[in-house]
């Protein structure tokens, strides 16, 4: 039998205050294999840990079982240490009798009772312990990056300048994302596109870096160091090589469609370069409204174009990359403006989202910079900005601060002030949110020096009024309701994760929290990682955030990726699940249960085998295997079983003595 | 209590009776982001219809006629506790002074122009009399 040592954390009194760890060791001391039990203040401390080392040395432990904080925490510390001293590390378990048991329980007696009974049931599990060597697997030093906004482009840079190859994705036809759409950027007041079209053409000149826009991800297998992904182009209908951008093709073209890059406040054509400085700056045509494409007829285009290189014939083309990690940047988008009824629905012309009024603020934008209200082209003298527009809203709209609102709506008043002398703008707030370097600063200018009037209120209601826009609100301060017949008004709605990140993310079998924003492993300590090895998550698909964080963001998850191809290897958790070939039917009902493909039906054998790297350790074959087959390395039916009967309290049962 | 709307715009938020109060009192009301540590602090509050940081903030919204009907402004004693507690630097004594000079002030137009007394007057008038004449009949 496993010579097996229990050791018991006080973790100061967190632990040691509820339980009572003398009548722990004693009873632990019984269980069959238990050789050893002892106890510490803090085991994790480095004296803790030699306590440890120097048990399994003179008792000649095989295993052991430490009885302490969630293994999400320490179990990495003590396996390391045992392994130091020539254990198996997979000897070694947890028991969690901190979170699972002292901080949740106050009478010492049944929490004792129920610190034992988990304890008990962690030794009988490492009692059947294997041990285990990592699954190691090659690995293709390149990555992908999906979204080319500012947090991709940064990741990609990042990558890149470390020496490595890089793909980039971008669904729309030019790289740049929401960042190249803003006028102006807070705190600093510096224009979006100067600081960001840098960016921009050092990541299209860069040797190692290649950028497929108007492209999406069409399918992704393999795993960490070894993915295989395939890239859908769309067919931009015009060859780029042979493009000169000369732009003769747009001028003639006859259509006019909403421009979405100006988000509809002025019109593009149906072959159009979003904006002057897009990336690559050649046209493609939108198949949906140009006429060839809906009715055969125009050809403005190939006709005009010098260097034939209009070519409606061009099909989606789809090609496989191998890539090793995969940076998933995929953005933002704001709530949109319909949902909100009672603020106008949309419908109300002179009613405009944060986006837009970055568009009117902007010197390249519909109005070259001045404010005219979309509805008369007059210029707007009272402008009212509207703050937690869907956000904060556990009813209707979305229970989470949107961020960056409080911010870019300070900077929106103080633009809109520098444009409009003679203007006043409103704000209506419940929190101002000025978290930040020069943040407050930054608010407490537009107040002081721009005369923002903030009025502490949520507004109930925005209609039209005439050729007024009213506004219903409340100042909470006074405790007076206020109307302001408004010239114009700008929500700040909610951000939501960009449209598709869902289905991007069941592609790519990563997860997404409650509101759909791409998930990390850990919210404080591995913020840009995702749960699934290989994937990194950049900028605000991970959840709303400003410029400075998201390219902090995507630099993290550069370094990851480039420590990552610092190795030659990848090494795989081996906590994967089996086959037990003399039981296994061949079924194959495994197989189709799998998310990862890590399964496969040997039709010569009629057995399944495993591909090792790819498992996860899911336990989903586990699950529906009905022969019981499939089984998790170190949490076999056996263990979960004498588990299961040492929690009840039965007495145990050494399978080895069967 | 305050069954209407009050109507706001650029005339009353930015119009002259924040710039009177500003001048009178030599404060910016508009500093003041409604902390609310002056009413916390204020040992007369007991007494007022309205807080201190309320009065403040009708001031910023340019509401005259609600800021100046308060008993607020004629119970402050001028103790300036909440001035030397204000983390943006407003003295509210002073805000307080210049409401009550606005309301005891009748009209908005100067009832008494020095330039338009006549010099032989001018000359007899004692000086302290022509100060208070002024501190009361002008805007």
């Amino acid at each position: 039998m496993k010579r097996i040592g229990v050791f018991i954390c006080h973790c100061g009194s967190n632990i040691a205050g509820t339980l009572d760890i003398d009548r722990i060791i004693e009873t632990t001391k019984t269980f069959p294999g238990v050789v050893q039990a002892e106890d510490y203040k803090y085991l994790c401390s480095d004296p803790g840990q030699n306590l440890v080392q120097k048990m399994i040395e003179a008792h000649k432990l095989d295993a052991v079982v430490i009885s302490a904080c969630t293994p999400s925490l320490h179990e990495p510390t003590f396996r390391k240490a045992a392994e130091m001293v020539g254990m198996n590390p997979y000897q070694v378990e947890i028991a969690n009798i901190r979170e699972q048991c002292s901080w949740v329980h106050d009478d010492t007696p049944t929490a004792t009772d129920k610190a034992i009974k988990m304890i008990r049931s962690i030794v009988e599990k490492v009692r059947l312990n294997e041990s285990l060597e990592p699954i190691t697997a090659p690995l293709t030093k390149k990555a992908l990056v999906i979204g080319g906004g500012i947090s991709g482009i940064q990741a990609a840079l990042d990558i890149a300048n470390s020496g490595y190859e890089v793909i980039v994705v971008e669904r729309e036809p030019s790289i740049g994302g929401h960042m190249a759409q803003l006028s102006e950027t807070f705190p600093t007041l510096d224009c979006s596109q100067c600081i960001l079209t840098p960016k921009m053409v050092e990541l299209n000149l860069h040797p190692k870096v290649t950028i497929h826009t108007y492209s999406e991800i069409e399918s992704l297998g393999g795993y960490i160091g070894n993915f295989k992904v395939g890239i859908r182009k769309r067919a931009k209908s015009v060859d780029h090589v042979r493009c000169t951008s000369c732009g003769l093709c747009y001028e003639k073209c006859p259509v006019k469609r909403p421009s979405e890059f100006e988000r509809g406040l002025a019109k593009r054509k149906a072959i159009y370069v979003p904006f002057p400085q897009a990336i690559p700056n050649k046209p493609v045509i939108d198949r949906e409204n140009c006429l060839k494409f809906t009715k055969d007829a125009c050809g403005n285009c190939e006709k005009v174009c010098p260097t034939t290189a209009v070519d409606f014939t061009q099909q989606d083309e789809i090609i496989e990359e191998e890539v090793g990690a995969i940076v998933v940047a995929s953005g933002y988008d704001l709530y949109a403006t319909a949902e909100l009824r009672e603020y106008g629905g949309g419908k109300v012309p002179d009613v405009v989202d944060g986006l837009q009024f970055e568009r009117l603020l902007s010197a390249s934008g519909p109005t070259q910079g001045e404010i005219l209200r979309p509805s008369d082209g007059k210029v707007a003298k009272e402008v009212v900005f509207v703050q937690c527009a869907g956000s904060r809203d556990t009813e209707r709209g979305k229970p989470y601060c949107s961020k960056i609102c409080c911010m870019y709506t300070a900077k929106h008043a103080m633009l809109y002030k520098h444009k409009v002398h003679d203007g006043q703008a409103y704000i209506f707030y419940i929190d101002v949110r000025a978290g930040g370097k020069g943040y407050e600063e930054f608010y407490q200018r537009g107040v002081d020096e721009d005369g923002t009037v903030y009025l502490r209120g949520k507004v109930s209601r925005i209609f039209q009024d005439g050729d007024k826009v009213m506004v219903w609100g409340s100042d909470t301060l006074t405790g007076k309701k206020v109307e302001i017949a408004a010239d114009m008004v700008v929500l700040a709605p909610a951000t939501v994760p960009s449209v598709g990140t869902e289905d991007l993310a069941r592609e790519l079998k990563i997860q997404v929290d409650i509101d759909g924003f791409l998930s990390e492993v850990h919210p404080k300590l591995r913020p840009v990682e995702s749960i699934t090895t290989g994937f990194y998550l950049a900028g605000a698909g991970q959840a709303p955030k400003d410029i400075p964080e998201a390219v902090a963001q995507a630099g993290g998850a550069a370094s990851k990726v480039v420590a990552l191809f610092s190795g030659d290897l990848v090494h795989r958790d081996p906590m994967i699940v089996g086959v037990v070939e003399d039981t296994c039917s061949g079924c194959g009902v495994c197989v189709g249960v799998c998310p990862y493909s890590a399964r496969e039906l040997d039709t010569e054998k009629k057995k399944v085998k495993v591909v090792e790297v790819l498992c996860e350790g899911c336990g989903a074959c586990g699950a529906a295997c009905p022969t019981g087959s499939a089984q998790q390395k170190n949490l076999t039916d056996a263990q979960i079983i004498s588990m299961v009967g040492a929690s009840l309290g039965e007495s145990s049962e050494s399978p080895d003595s069967k | 209590m305050c069954p209407t709307r009050v109507s706001l715009s650029r005339e009353n938020v930015k119009g002259d009776f924040v710039q009177l109060v500003n001048e009178i009192s030599g404060q910016n009301v508009l500093n003041c982001y409604q902390c609310g540590r002056c009413s916390s602090g204020c040992p007369l509050t007991f007494a007022m219809r309205l807080l201190p940081n309320q009065v403040i903030r009708l001031v910023q919204l340019g509401l005259q006629e609600e800021a100046l009907e308060t008993n607020t402004i004629w119970v402050c004693a001028s103790c300036l506790t909440c001035h030397a507690r204000c983390p943006r630097g407003v003295d509210l004594a002073k805000v307080m002074e210049a409401l009550r000079a606005i309301g005891l002030r009748p009209g908005t137009h100067d009832r008494i122009k020095p330039e338009d007394l006549p010099p032989e007057t001018l000359a007899k008038l004692p000086q302290q009399a022509l100060v208070s004449g002024l501190r009361k009949f002008t805007k």
